[in-house]
């Protein structure tokens, strides 16, 4: 019996893979078991490989193995890009159809050969390999082929009773086949039971977009990007039943513009892009900063720079989303580190963006948006509305004429009145032009320095407000080292530390979730108790760990643990990197 | 009801003795008046540059954006807050350079939105460069030798990408621009109104004389139908792109916000935001 499970299966892109992890996953999310799994794929919409690694487990945990227990095949390429992944005792499933060949040099596998294409030829459409395969995976877990009716239902019942049992047959065939092979199930691929709670299974994307619908975004202007696009066809889904609209506009330009416009008149509005749309982004946000106007941007961090590699993680947009728009004005990043922080956070980014008027970026990479994890049902009890200080029309006393209403009052928290076009005593300009309180232009010395530092001052009530802006695990009053991450990373550090932990060292985590403004005090206690601190991150330039050193100081014990190749972090990467760190006291190493 | 004075506001406006921005600010002023607006039921979005100003000059809801961008903010505010009457407003350089591509995909998302070009076929405020609207030939900072571009023709521009209501003017002819905007509210759906507005600091060519010289009024042209398209755009080519009046008109294509799926009539602003728990229940269900 084991407690987890790795399953990968992997083919041309084009050719279902994505939908046969999907079924299976389903199939073991209803069961109760706590999933996580992750997609390989280029950009291009036919060929090119593409994998599905799906991770299946009794217990939660939220990052890919280091290895892998079982890969089906579609093709040579499979096997040749992902058998090295196979754990000894593994097992291979590849369609006979296209002769496959083990690699030279691999460890002790076993090799099922299974005519995938043949069965599914026979029943009719070569599309339900999948199944076939769904079905052959299953007789080696011992999980029976009725288990997937439910799903199959779910899917098919819609094109007829006959669907329904052709695939049901296909599963049947599949896991008769290798049941032969095998003669049974195999005991050391057999998983123990789950606890069978009920979870959500659902990608960073998809939580995103549902919370902005359960905050009341009811308008969303964006470009198609990967790995950004879900959001945008989520809501174009369900916008219209309450009301509201997605416009897919000629740019991200326009995208932010519109949103800001929107926001103006008073409705939550939302875009969401990657570091591409970011950047064509940046001189509408320091618009959105001056005139106060909230908005709320997703930047699903991918590969950069410039296209980069669109289909691979990275986390190196920190910066652009901290520093980026020219001036200076107030900004807030959040990092939601799991599915479910995307779906809290996300709520939180709208309610920050109207008390604060200002811009919130939620920062996601692309291992977080597109991986899949089983989740606890969201809270909606927990979805609170916050718009701060929007006046309504009953609340605005009388004026005359050129009275104008004092939209950039200068006020202690820096946060002023707002009012939603259409009333009659609230009339207002606003411009992004420096302006003096009733948003009329002027360069007058001293408005610009109490407009500026009113706007400025909004970020001191952010940090004061923001909960949990650093998620500690952090029992050890002096640890050996403090690791530090942001985003997709969570998980895999959390097994990184479990391994060293087993081996004595005394390991203290902090996943940051609050990028800006820096919750400096909250990380400066535990930076000071650790003897040294390796930040864990996707990019190049070190840009977590630049931010640590600037706000947290300590310089000379902060190192950093890079990945820049377009892979997401395995447990065994972080151990062995961070380890090395400690034995070696290298303070220059950095990983290639 | 509101009269022009209650759209004044009482800011001087930062334009040359004589710019043609003046009277398009009247116009919008008057306009407004005279279709039945109150202040506050109207909204200006302005782009950067000279003209980008207009939006603080008038009494109303103003919002002065960004160079090139004032048409997406004034769509997506017109998404939030259908009720309000918007207006765009910018120069040849705001519309036709740096935001042509927003420009062209307005035009072709149709709301219900007016938009006026100041048009004097040069950059002012930077101090003289050519603009997307200056002549071939024409000599500016920028193009000392003169401009070796062709200009754009906004009326064709619009024509050529599904514009609903496309009229031009002249900014000394102040009745006739009043009009133009009163019947760019009014028309349902996206109207572009083209205004030659002179720059009298630095275009010494396209003056307020070069145009009473130049510029033919649509109604003196005989059997001219402002409903035909085709017909549009053979005329404003045989005529060099400097007809007036009201050029282009299709009253049967409906406005992009009535056409959207559960759009409702009432402003998305005046919606209460939060769901019913039932409602957040099935959306979840759809993940389990």
């Amino acid at each position: 019996m084991i407690s987890q499970l790795s399953w990968k299966v992997g083919g041309q892109q084009g050719e279902g893979i994505e939908s046969t992890g999907e079924i299976f996953s389903m199939a073991m999310n209803r069961m109760g078991y706590h999933l996580y799994s992750y997609r390989h794929f280029s950009s291009r919409i036919k060929g090119g490989h593409t994998n599905n690694k799906i991770r299946v487990s009794t217990k939660p945990m939220r990052a890919i193995s280091d290895d892998l227990d079982i890969l089906v095949a579609f093709d040579q390429e499979t096997i040749d890009f992902n058998a090295h992944e196979l754990r000894e005792g593994g097992i291979i499933i590849a369609d006979a159809k296209f002769n496959p060949k083990l690699p030279e040099g691999l460890k002790e596998v076993r090799f099922f050969t299974v005519p995938l294409s043949e069965i599914a030829d026979e029943l009719g459409t070569s599309l339900m390999k999948n199944m076939v395969s769904i079905g052959a995976s299953s007789a080696i877990l011992g999980i029976p082929a009725e288990s997937y009716r439910n799903i199959v239902e779910d899917m098919f019942l819609r094109k007829g009773e006959k669907v329904v049992e052709k695939n049901m047959e296909a599963i049947r065939r599949g896991f008769d086949f290798v049941n032969e092979l095998t003669g049974g199930q195999l005991p050391e691929f057999q998983l123990e039971k789950a606890e069978g709670q009920k979870q959500l299974f659902l990608i960073g994307n998809d939580a995103i977009a549902l919370g902005a619908v359960a905050a009341g975004c009811r308008f969303m202007p964006a470009y198609p990007i990967t790995p950004a696009s879900e959001i945008m066809e989520y809501l174009i889904k369900k916008l219209p039943k309450f009301g509201g609209t997605v416009i897919q506009t000629e740019d991200e330009i326009a995208a932010i513009t519109m949103a800001i416009g929107a926001n103006f008149g008073g409705v939550r509005a939302m875009t969401a892009s990657a570091g591409p749309g970011l950047s064509l982004m940046m001189e509408a946000i320091g618009l959105a900063g001056i005139t106060e106007t909230p908005v709320v941007i997703v930047d699903t961090q991918r590969g950069g720079p410039s296209t980069g590699m669109p289909t691979k993680q990275e986390q190196s947009d920190v910066n652009a989303m901290i520093y980026g728009t020219h001036g200076d004005i107030p900004k807030v990043v959040i990092a939601p580190s799991t599915v479910e922080e995307c779906f809290y956070d996300t709520v939180e980014a709208f309610n920050i963006a109207e008390e604060y008027q200002l811009p919130v970026i939620l920062m996601t990479d692309l291992t977080l948006s597109l991986g899949k994890q089983t989740v606890d049902p969201f809270d909606y009890s927990k979805v609170e509305i916050r718009r701060g200080k929007l006046l309504a029309g009953q609340e605005l006393p009388e004026k005359e004429q050129n009275d104008l209403f004092k939209r950039y009052e200068v006020t202690e928290d820096g946060v002023s009145p707002r009012v939603i076009p259409g009333q009659k005593y609230g009339l207002h300009h606003v411009t992004g032009v420096e302006h003096d309180q009733t948003g009329r232009p002027s360069e007058n010395a001293a408005n610009r320095v109490a407009q500026m530092d009113k706007r400025m001052r909004k970020l001191e009530g952010v940090l004061k407000t923001f909960k949990n802006p650093v998620v500690f695990d952090a029992k050890h009053e002096e640890a050996d080292v403090l690791i530090v991450g942001i985003n997709s990373t969570i998980g895999t550090i959390q097994e990184a530390k479990a391994r060293l932990e087993n081996e004595g060292v005394k390991v203290n985590h902090a996943q940051i979730r609050l990028i800006h403004p820096f919750p400096a005090e909250q990380l400066k206690a535990h930076v000071e108790k650790a003897k040294q601190v390796i930040v864990v991150e996707h990019n190049a330039q070190a840009q977590v760990t630049n931010l640590l050193k600037q706000h947290v100081g300590h310089a000379e014990k902060i190192q950093s643990v890079l990945k820049y190749d377009g892979n997401p972090f395995l447990p065994k990467e972080i151990y062995s990197e961070v380890k090395g760190l400690i034995k070696h006291g290298d303070f220059e190493r950095v990983s290639q | 009801m509101a009269t022009l004075k209650e759209f004044r506001n009482n800011v001087k406006p930062n334009w040359c003795p004589g710019c043609g921005d003046f009277s398009v600010q009247a116009s919008i002023q008057r306009a407004a008046a005279n279709v039945g607006l109150e202040p506050e039921q109207l909204a200006v979005v302005s782009g950067i540059g000279c003209s980008g100003r207009i939006s603080g000059y008038i009494n109303c809801y103003g919002f002065h954006g960004v160079h090139g961008r004032a048409l997406p903010i004034a769509q997506g505010l017109k998404m939030a807050n259908r009720e309000l009457t918007v207006i765009a407003a910018g120069g040849d350089g705001d519309g036709f350079a740096i935001g042509m591509g927003h420009t062209v995909h307005a035009i072709r998302r149709n709301m219900n939105i007016t938009y006026i070009v100041m048009d004097n076929q040069i950059y002012g405020l930077t101090k003289g460069q050519t603009s997307p609207r200056s002549a071939t030939g024409f000599v500016t900072k920028s193009t000392p030798a003169g401009s070796i571009e062709s200009a754009i023709s906004p009326v064709e521009l619009a024509l050529s990408v599904g514009a609903t209501f496309v009229a031009q003017s002249f900014s000394s002819d102040l009745k006739g621009l009043t009009e133009l905007i009163e019947m760019g509210i009014k028309h349902e759906g996206f109207s572009l109104i083209n205004v030659f507005s002179p720059c009298v600091t630095y275009n010494k060519v396209n003056t307020y004389d070069w145009f009473k010289e130049n510029i033919v009024p649509v109604d003196t042209i005989e059997g001219y139908d402002p409903h035909d398209r085709i017909k549009a755009m053979a005329t404003s080519m045989q005529y060099k792109g400097l007809l007036t009046g009201l050029i282009y008109q299709n009253t049967e294509q409906k406005a992009y916000e009535q056409l959207v799926t559960g759009f409702k009539e009432e402003s998305l602003a005046g919606q209460d935001i939060r769901m019913s728990e039932e409602d957040f229940a099935k959306l979840v269900a759809e993940f389990a």
